[in-house]
């Protein structure tokens, strides 16, 4: 005859209450540490958002930032914008080929000992801190000839690579191998197999990658620093030269007294995070988008 | 991590004796320059800052790295690395004694407790504030979290705790307080998402095992998914606390840019990484640019010596899973 | 003893069909079912996974210090009855049920009830061993300590291990892993796990069909030892088994609904020896006589 309590499911007893109560606070708890990082997300993003949104006008985009002007001088970010168009820009031209390259090389190339090592160096790469790219680059780039948009470019272009290379990987190892097969099948060769069969079928899974890198590195203003944060007044695009990028001249802003210097932060704030969160959401949603379907189709 | 996970042996005969093709040699060999440009990339960052800060190691020799003194007054320069030592020791671990316990909690919500309507845009939304770039979150940080804690939190930590050194009275502005709030905002998402991996990951046998003895969620959680889950939790917390100490720039942006080592946490310091962003730009003398290398080599060394760590650790709880699952 | 699938004997003189295994008859007759004490009385239990119903109509009695077998083809929803009976179906979201089942008279389904307190006197076997990533030792005491048995804990560690035929050959390691034990021994862990809490009833969902013959020998072996203080319900495929170890056997079959949905049913409900020497339902003899399934 077993001892079993079966009055504990009418009349729960003190410790099964004890049990019950701590189980219900620790729900608590974690519902609490998640309304928590909901809330922050949504303070920041109100408070870019209300104060960004008084000095968002044409002008933001048309009229460049002018040191020391007077209250009456219309001021806008178009310097900004143009310079962190070239330099994102540049970065990806540089990063993309080469990280899709070295995925190529890991995955379809590589045996194993390579491949590992391969994939820690990427790892190492991942972690470097931002700065500590910018004064690698200031003393590849810029020592000896200065500070310019092709430096910073370069620096972006080196935290954006690891994460290229990553995610085309990714993309690549879901082609399956009955496709490979399929395309040696015929004769093509291992070059014609890889260009023509397997990368088509990674465009998307590449998009993707590069979408979310792009947006990453949009923001990044340590690298730039020393590379590539002493520009000129005017909007500009010459890359041999330093231009003025968004999170440079948010930095700036943070040291500058002025509150016009502040409402222009604000406003490529508010630029800035909608970008990021827009090509963010959308690089996701079309990511699991294709997964649902590369699922489906198996 | 750096667990490969791809499936093309069938492709990786090299050429089977017959004639070489052109294009399959230029593939191999760009794709291959490729990814030995990117093993070369390391060399050449260590080799770059290294020669960057030659001037300040020769001068200067390992002591730098825990002198209190930052000095570039020409005729008596001395600099070393031992006030922002301490103030990334502080900032870095006081972030991560916050984020953690915060970061766990939100994975379990995720993956236990929330209803599953809502697990999928909280998720998002947790991502999101990792997307945010830490210029803005520092320019936030300042202008409207800096003057919030300063107004109202740390007097009243001050008044109610006071008797810890830690929160002394208030300083006159940007503070290591901001700087730890940032910092933890900064890195709970990377924190809280590598768990949320770990906590889906534990086998679902494993926990309806524990549920059938009549134990409550928490309990089960305690007792299997918190022990299957530890070691990749370590792994999340080194690599968020890596992520705290590389950090510059939202640093630099609220803490103030002060040397010396205090333990009241309410007046302004300065990091490894904040002090290279604040002075990069207006650094007098070629002694002084080279001791900002050679902060920036500890931050090197520390960043390999970290992943290669988090990477040690990967390998093994992977390794015992592996013998779980066997 | 063992019982191949022989087209064995009839072994009474009055049975009509051949059964596909043999229903061995050292076994107790039942006392009449007035007298036996109910532990589980089932009524119009329906259930639903999102939209497609997995059980419908469910009646039956369980009754106490009896092994009670559920058998039947895959897809009629045996897991899911007897996941039923300690709420172990709460833990999928999609799932609806809607019925009684009355334990000791208290009816467990409804929604106000704790499955909390349901589990820990209805406790369950699973089909893969499941035990913990734990020694030997933590394995069976993790849910004393949690469950407040604190008391003896060592004693009742060694007690639930005996129970479940293990302690010998663990008895000098037991700090070392539960996962560093064979499958049938692990699963005797788990058994002995689930009856450390001192339950009342114990479920078991195909204990051993992950095993081994010799360990299902020794799980069926405790069956028949540790009856007399537990009540079982046990899931099986494998209708040898159920002949061997069941007093009372239910069987279930899969039914065509009115939009031609399929939902397991329950078709027949009796004692061991007349489901498989006698049964009263053709679908039944179909099954038993091994002409499907």
């Amino acid at each position: 005859m077993s001892a079993a309590d079966l009055s504990l499911l009418q009349r729960p007893n003190d410790r099964l209450r004890r049990r019950r109560a701590m189980n219900r606070g620790m729900e608590l708890l974690a519902l609490l540490a998640a309304a928590l990082a909901v809330f922050i997300l949504g303070v920041v993003v109100w408070s870019v958002a209300q104060r960004g949104a008084s000095a968002l006008n044409l002008d933001l985009f048309t009229k460049a930032q002018q040191a020391f002007a007077g209250p009456n001088v219309k001021q806008g970010l178009a310097n900004a914008f143009a310079g962190t168009l070239v330099i994102v820009g540049l970065a990806t031209a540089l990063a993309l080929p080469v990280g899709i390259l070295i995925a190529i090389y890991v995955n379809e190339f590589a045996p194993p000992r390579v491949k590992y090592f391969v994939g820690l160096t990427l790892d190492v790469l991942f972690g470097v801190p931002a700065i500590v790219i910018g004064f690698f680059v200031y003393g590849l780039l810029v020592v000896g000839h200065g500070q310019s948009a092709f430096a910073g470019a370069f620096a972006l272009g080196v935290i954006m690579l690891p994460l290229v290379a990553r995610s085309t990987i990714e993309v690549l190892a879901l082609v399956p191998n009955s496709l490979r097969e399929a395309a040696l099948g015929v004769g093509a060769p291992r070059w014609r197999m890889t260009l023509g069969v397997v990368l088509p079928q990674t465009v998307g899974g590449i998009v993707t990658g590069t979408t979310l890198a792009v947006a990453r590195i949009a923001g990044e203003t340590a690298p730039l620093l020393v590379t590539c944060s002493l520009a000129g007044n005017g909007i500009a695009w010459n890359p041999s030269h330093a231009l003025q990028t968004i999170p440079v001249a948010i930095f700036e802003a943070t040291e500058s007294p002025y509150a016009s210097d502040h409402a222009l932060a604000w406003a490529g704030a508010l630029v800035l995070v909608l970008f990021i969160l827009f090509a963010s959401l959308t690089a996701r949603w079309v990511a699991t988008r294709n997964r649902r379907k590369l699922a489906r189709s198996r | 991590m750096s667990t490969l996970d791809t499936t093309t042996d069938v492709a990786r005969r090299p050429f089977s004796g017959r004639r070489v093709r052109l294009g399959d040699l230029l593939l191999q060999g760009t794709a291959g320059i490729a990814a030995l440009g990117a093993l070369v990339l390391v060399g050449l960052i260590a080799w770059k800052v290294i020669e960057g800060a030659r001037l300040s190691i020769s001068t200067f020799g390992i002591s730098f790295v825990w002198h209190v003194v930052w000095n570039p007054v020409l005729g008596r320069e001395a600099f070393g690395a031992g006030s922002f030592l301490f103030g990334t020791a502080v900032t870095s671990i006081g972030a991560l004694l916050i984020a953690t316990p915060i970061a766990l909690g939100i994975a379990l919500f995720l993956t236990e407790l929330a209803p599953t309507w809502i697990r999928g845009p909280v998720t998002a939304l947790v991502e999101t504030l990792a997307a945010i770039p830490s210029v803005v979150i520092g320019f936030w940080g300042l202008l409207v979290l800096a003057p919030l804690l300063r107004d109202h939190v740390m007097p009243a930590l001050h008044s109610t705790l006071g008797f810890i050194p830690l929160f002394g009275p208030p300083g006159p502005g940007p503070s290591i307080f901001t700087a730890i709030i940032v910092l933890t905002i900064m890195i709970l998402p990377i924190i809280s998402s590598i768990s949320r991996e770990l906590f889906l990951g534990v086998p679902h046998e494993l926990k309806e095992g524990a549920l059938a003895l009549g134990t409550t969620r928490w309990e089960m959680v305690r007792g299997v998914v918190f022990p299957y889950a530890r070691g990749g939790v370590a792994a999340a917390m080194i690599l968020g606390f890596a992520r705290a100490v590389g950090e510059a720039i939202a640093v630099a942006q609220v803490i103030g840019d002060s040397l010396g080592i205090h333990v009241n946490l309410f007046f302004p310091g300065d990091t490894i990484g904040s002090k290279v962003a604040l002075n990069a730009l207006g650094s007098q003398s070629g002694l002084e640019f080279s001791s900002l290398f050679y902060l920036a080599l500890i931050l090197l060394v520390f960043s390999i010596v970290v992943n290669l760590l988090a990477q040690v650790i990967v390998r093994r709880v992977a390794r015992k899973q592996g013998v779980a699952a066997s | 003893m063992m019982t191949g699938e022989t087209k064995g004997e009839t072994v009474f003189a009055s049975s009509t069909i051949e059964p596909a295994v043999r229903v061995e008859t050292k076994r107790q007759p039942l006392p009449p079912r007035e007298r036996l004490e109910q532990v589980f009385d089932i009524q119009d239990l329906t259930a639903i996974y999102g939209s497609k119903p997995a059980l419908k109509d469910v009646s039956m009695e369980v009754y106490k210090n009896l092994v009670t077998a559920v058998i039947g083809p895959s897809g009629c929803g045996k897991s899911t009855f007897i996941r039923c009976l300690n709420r172990m179906n709460d833990l999928v979201p999609s799932f609806r049920q809607t019925g009684t089942i009355r334990y000791h008279g208290q009816d467990i389904a409804g929604r106000d009830v704790d499955p909390v307190a349901v589990r820990r006197t209805i406790g369950m076997v699973f089909q893969r061993p499941n035990p913990f990533p734990k020694s030997i030792f933590d394995n069976v005491a993790w849910g004393l300590r949690v469950l407040g048995m604190k008391d003896d804990l060592s004693g009742r560690v060694e007690r639930a291990l005996t129970q479940a035929a293990l302690w010998d050959e663990v008895k000098d390691r037991l700090k070392a892993s539960g996962l560093s034990l064979s499958g049938g021994q692990q699963q005797r862990l788990c058994i002995a796990r689930a009856i450390a809490v001192e339950p009342d009833v114990v479920l078991m969902d195909e204990p051993a069909s992950a095993l081994d013959p010799i360990a299902t020998q020794a799980i069926e072996q405790l069956l028949h030892d540790l009856k007399s203080e537990y009540s079982f319900v046990i899931v099986t495929h494998n209708m040898q088994q159920a002949a061997r170890v069941a007093d009372m056997t239910a069987f279930f079959s899969i039914s065509r609904g009115a939009e031609g949905e399929r939902s397991g049913e329950l078709i027949e409900y009796d004692s061991t020896e007349k489901i498989f020497t006698a049964p009263s339902d053709k679908r039944t003899e179909d099954y038993v006589t091994g002409r499907f399934g």
